[in-house]
This record gives C-alpha cells, sequence and structure tokens, in this order.
C-alpha cells in the first residue's frame, strides 16, 4: 500500500514487517468469537465453583458442584437419557440411512431419488421446534401413531407415548431419528455416488450379492461420510433441547430430562447457577470427548 | 452399472416408505389444522368442512406480520456481518497465513462442536450487564460470535484453495491487500459465500434457545422462539395450534423450495465441513 518502491523485491521480502498486519482482519472475528463466546466459556467454568442464585452473594465452593453430578441421581440421569438419546439421534438415522442409501444406489439418477432429495431434506429446514409440535401430535392419544395402531388390531399397546414413563424417552428419540434420517441418507448417497462403478461391476461379474456388495465395497468407502453423520447426530443427541423442551418439558416425572434443557431449568428457574455451570461444562467436555475420537478415526481412514 | 430390477423394484418402494414418513407429520399439520377450533380431531381424518379461517385466526394470534419483521431484522442483523467477519478472519488464516494462523485456526476449531447450553449461563449475565436484554440485539451479537467457528473454518476451507499466484500477480500490480481482498478474493469466494449465507440464514431463523432465554417478548424473537411461545398460550387448542406451526413454518419451506438445489448442497457441504 505504501512502498511501492519495494514492489520490485518480491512480496517474500516484506512480508515479515506487513504479515502482522494481516492479523487486523482477523481481528473483528477474533473479538465477537472472544466477546460472545470465549469469555462465557470461561465464566461458565467460573461460575461452576461457586455456589449462586444469581442475585445474592456467591460462596465458593471447590468442586462440590462437579461431585453433585454423580451424586445426585435426577443430575446424573440426565446425561444418562442424553446417552439414550444417542441410540435414536444417531444409530437408527445412520443404519437406516446406510441400508436406504444403499438400496436406492442404483437408482439415484432417476427422477423419483431427485424429488426424494428435496423431501428428505424437509425436517432438516424446518425449526426444531416445529419438529416437536407435528409430532406431539402425532404421538398424543388421539393422534395417527395410536390410530394405526388400532388399525392393525394392537389397541393394546396405545397409549400417550410421550406422557408415558416408559415411553417418553423413545418417543422423543423418534422425532430427532426423523428429523435426521433425511440428511444422514443424503449424506451417505452423495459418499456412494464418489464409488468409482467399476468397483461393483467387477465385484458383480465375481458373483457377488448385493450384501457381499455392500460389506466389501459401499461401507469400506463411506468411512468418512460415516464419520461425518455419526458426529453431526451425536452432538444432536447430545446438546438436545429444543425438541425435549417442546415435546415434553422433560416430563412425566424427569423421565425425558437431558443436560441441556436440565442447566435451562437449574440457571433460569431453579436459580442454581452454579449447579448449571457445572453441569454446561460436563455437557461441554462431555460432547469433546466423544467428538474428538471420532475424528480421528475418519482422518486416518481418508488417508 | 449392473443392476438387477428386482433391487431398483425394492429401492423405489424403499424410498417411496421414506419419503412418507417424512411428509405424512405435515400433511398430519395441515388436515389437523383445518378442523373445528377447540376440537381434538384424529388421527389424518379430513374435516367434514375445512375451516381455513383458521389460519387468520392463527396468523392475528401468533402477530405473524410483526414476527416476520422481527425474524427479518434479525437475519439482516446477523448474516451480513458474520458473512463479512468469516471471510475477513478466513482469508487471514487460509491465504495470508498470517503468523500464528495454524493457533488461530485451532482456537476457531474447537468453538465448532460447542453446545450453546454451554454458555448460555453467563450469556444471560453479560447481556444484562450490558443492557440489551430483551432487545434483539440479545439475539444478534451473540449469534454473530457463536456463528464465527463455522464461518472462518468454512471460508478458510475455500481460502486454501485460492493459488499463490493470484495474489502474486496482483500486487505485483501494486494492490494493497485490503484491494487483494476486496477486488480479487470476494468476488472468486461468491459460491462458497452463497452457501455459507443458506445455513446461516437457517440457523438465525431457527435458533430457540437465545430467544427463549434472552427475550421475553414474542415478537422480538425469532420465528422459532416465538413458535415456543405460541405453544405456551395457545397449546390446548390443537387445531389453532397446527395452523399457526404451519403458518410459521411457510417462509422457511419457500425459501427452501425457491433455492432448493442451492439448500442441499450448502447443508450436504456444511455438515461435512461442520
Amino acid at each position: 500500500m505504501s512502498v511501492p518502491a519495494t514492489g520490485r523485491r518480491g512480496p517474500r521480502a516484506r512480508r515479515p514487517r506487513r504479515a502482522w498486519l494481516g492479523w487486523l482482519f482477523a481481528l473483528p472475528a477474533v473479538v465477537m468469537y472472544a466477546t460472545f463466546v470465549l469469555r462465557p466459556l470461561l465464566l461458565t467454568v467460573q461460575y461452576s465453583f461457586y455456589e449462586w442464585n444469581g442475585i445474592g452473594a456467591s460462596t465458593w465452593v471447590g468442586l462440590d458442584n462437579y461431585g453433585r453430578l454423580f451424586t445426585d441421581s435426577e443430575l446424573f440421569a440426565s446425561i444418562l437419557h442424553a446417552f439414550e438419546l444417542i441410540l435414536f439421534f444417531s444409530l437408527v438415522p445412520v443404519l437406516l440411512g446406510l441400508f436406504v442409501a444403499a438400496t436406492i444406489r442404483g437408482i439415484a439418477q432417476s427422477r423419483l431419488a431427485t424429488v426424494a432429495r428435496t423431501v428428505l431434506f424437509l425436517p432438516q429446514v424446518i425449526p426444531l421446534v416445529a419438529a416437536g409440535i407435528m409430532w406431539s401430535w402425532l404421538l398424543s392419544t388421539t393422534g395417527l401413531a395410536n390410530e394405526l395402531l388400532s388399525a392393525v388390531g394392537l389397541d393394546s399397546v396405545t397409549r400417550a407415548w410421550l406422557g408415558d414413563f416408559d415411553t417418553a424417552l423413545p418417543a422423543v428419540g423418534i422425532i430427532g431419528a426423523w428429523v435426521l434420517v433425511g440428511l444422514c441418507t443424503l449424506l451417505l448417497l452423495a459418499g456412494m455416488s464418489k464409488i468409482d462403478p467399476a468397483l461393483y461391476e467387477a465385484a458383480r461379474l465375481d458373483g457377488a450379492g448385493p450384501v457381499r456388495e455392500f460389506f466389501s465395497i459401499t461401507l469400506p468407502s463411506l468411512r468418512q461420510e460415516i464419520g461425518v453423520c455419526v458426529t453431526v447426530t451425536v452432538i444432536a443427541a447430545l446438546a438436545s433441547f429444543d425438541i425435549v423442551y417442546i415435546a415434553t418439558q422433560g416430563g412425566p416425572g424427569n423421565s425425558t430430562m437431558v443436560p441441556g434443557l436440565e442447566i435451562y431449568y437449574l440457571a433460569f428457574s431453579e436459580r442454581e447457577v452454579g449447579m448449571a455451570s457445572a453441569l454446561a461444562v460436563a455437557l461441554v467436555v462431555l460432547v469433546l470427548l466423544v467428538v474428538l475420537p471420532l475424528q480421528r478415526l475418519t482422518r486416518d481412514g481418508s488417508r | 452399472m449392473i443392476v438387477n430390477r428386482r433391487e431398483t423394484w425394492i429401492g423405489r418402494i424403499l424410498l417411496v416408505l421414506l419419503m412418507v414418513v417424512t411428509v405424512v407429520p405435515f400433511l398430519s399439520l395441515f388436515v389437523t389444522a383445518l378442523h373445528p377450533a377447540g376440537t381434538y380431531p384424529s388421527g389424518l381424518s379430513w374435516p367434514d368442512s375445512p375451516q381455513w379461517g383458521n389460519f387468520v385466526d392463527a396468523f392475528r394470534a401468533a402477530n405473524m406480520g410483526r414476527l416476520l419483521w422481527s425474524s427479518t431484522l434479525i437475519v439482516l442483523g446477523v448474516v451480513p456481518v458474520s458473512l463479512l467477519l468469516g471471510t475477513m478472519a478466513g482469508f487471514a488464516f487460509g491465504h495470508l497465513k498470517v503468523p500464528g494462523h495454524r493457533i488461530g485456526f485451532v482456537v476457531f476449531l474447537l468453538g465448532l462442536t460447542l453446545p450453546f447450553e454451554g454458555i448460555i449461563t453467563p450469556l444471560y449475565y453479560q447481556i444484562r450487564d450490558m443492557g440489551l436484554l430483551n432487545t434483539r440485539w440479545a439475539i444478534i451479537l451473540p449469534l454473530i460470535g457463536l456463528f464465527m467457528p463455522f464461518s472462518v473454518v468454512w471460508m478458510r476451507a475455500h481460502f486454501v484453495t485460492m493459488p499463490e499466484d493470484l495474489s502474486e500477480a496482483a500486487r505485483i500490480d501494486g494492490a494493497g491487500t485490503w484491494q487483494l481482498f476486496w477486488r480479487v478474493h470476494v468476488p472468486l469466494a461468491m459460491p462458497a459465500l452463497s452457501s455459507l449465507a443458506i445455513l446461516l440464514f437457517l440457523w438465525t431463523w431457527n435458533q430457540f434457545l437465545l430467544a427463549i432465554v434472552l427475550v421475553d417478548d414474542p415478537a422480538k424473537r425469532t420465528m422459532a422462539g416465538a413458535l415456543g411461545a405460541f405453544q405456551g398460550q395457545w397449546g390446548t387448542d390443537i387445531p389453532l395450534l397446527c395452523a399457526g406451526a404451519l403458518l410459521i413454518l411457510v417462509p422457511t419451506l419457500a425459501v427452501f423450495l425457491v433455492f432448493q438445489r442451492r439448500f442441499v448442497a450448502a447443508l450436504l457441504q456444511g455438515s461435512i465441513k461442520g
């Protein structure tokens, strides 16, 4: 900008001096990130060592809040629920997605598949809150789910799925599965389209059936895409909030309480800011503990 | 490709089945919305006399006009700024390779998996102390910060693929770094930027947690936050609730159907990079 004479010596020569100026480009982003993410994150850690009702004075309690995570059965249960939700948010969409994607691989270019691409994405586009409202209605006593069950003569199992202690958590899980299965299917399908078709032809000529084909070609080639699906869905399960808030508010009892919702209640209705923060720290760490190994797994696979 | 017919048919049937499962909740919502207000319709039954007026009632009850305006303001506050800041930082880390860019990048990368619940408590007190509680800024400013990890990672991924020669050439022509950024790199980054814009729009519009914690007045929230309030208020009137939920869905669905190709591409790419 200022010293045109150095232009001939090339950018390399002036790099060291000018290079630091480049940080000016990153500065606004760093400021926003530091102010609204890093600062609150550090404060969460700080709050977690105190007992504080949000208004009065706070008392230092050391690791007591963290201790309560393991001794208070309600808090610990919320973490267990989050892991149970992984079954529905991750396992079901990934397995179902793999199955569907592998089956429709042959017709991936057809008109039907093009339409499907749009339709299957709908749950990704709408707010989770709306998904929660739709499904609360579908799963209610007079909802479609029960109607279908009655139609096939299963009157005895009909119930208010979200209001029953035994079925509320799986019912919430099914809502999550509905939201995520389309995304997983399409991600996996996109991954499959990158596999060399010659591999499949060779397998067919060698007499491999669809099952064999799936396990020896499709599955190994999709390692990265599967990793992505699992990562995205596991985060969605551990950090679930919107769907649970709308569909059950954690009930009946605490049977669908998840960490995200518990943090919200603790911080904003029960005024236990310290405890809420300790749970928040635990949630952040938990997500990292689950996601980082997954990342390593997929990276190694692609190399 | 050798695919036998039986498999093709199984594939078709499976695909249709999956689509039906995806669409049925929407249909159920629609059909229920047409039943007389205050009733408890069962399943997927078409009402004797469809009450189209429910949509009008819900539009009024939910104050839809103001909600749309509010969400639009929030999106306008969040998306352009996030795009600009994300692009500039992505440029610094990915192309200028400023000293210490690796560390800077990793700090942003770590924010990628952060659940919003992890910071919501101190954020509430911070926003309160800034005097922004119950204003749209309470949603806009934190969202820009929270979107930074993804935006920076996304734009950096674009800028590392840009050849160094391009900048050298521009510099020899006398362009400063600022001009280099605006005249050369931003125009070339348009495809990456538009996908990012779509994702950020969607995530802002659908943001729920920040809206319910930081803003009490539903008319100043995002669409999703307002829907939560609407459920609290009209939760017992199922047809009206369904009508309201559908109305709140319409804007995103409309935008999605218009830009569907870009949307699908953006969301697929988005999850891969995220």
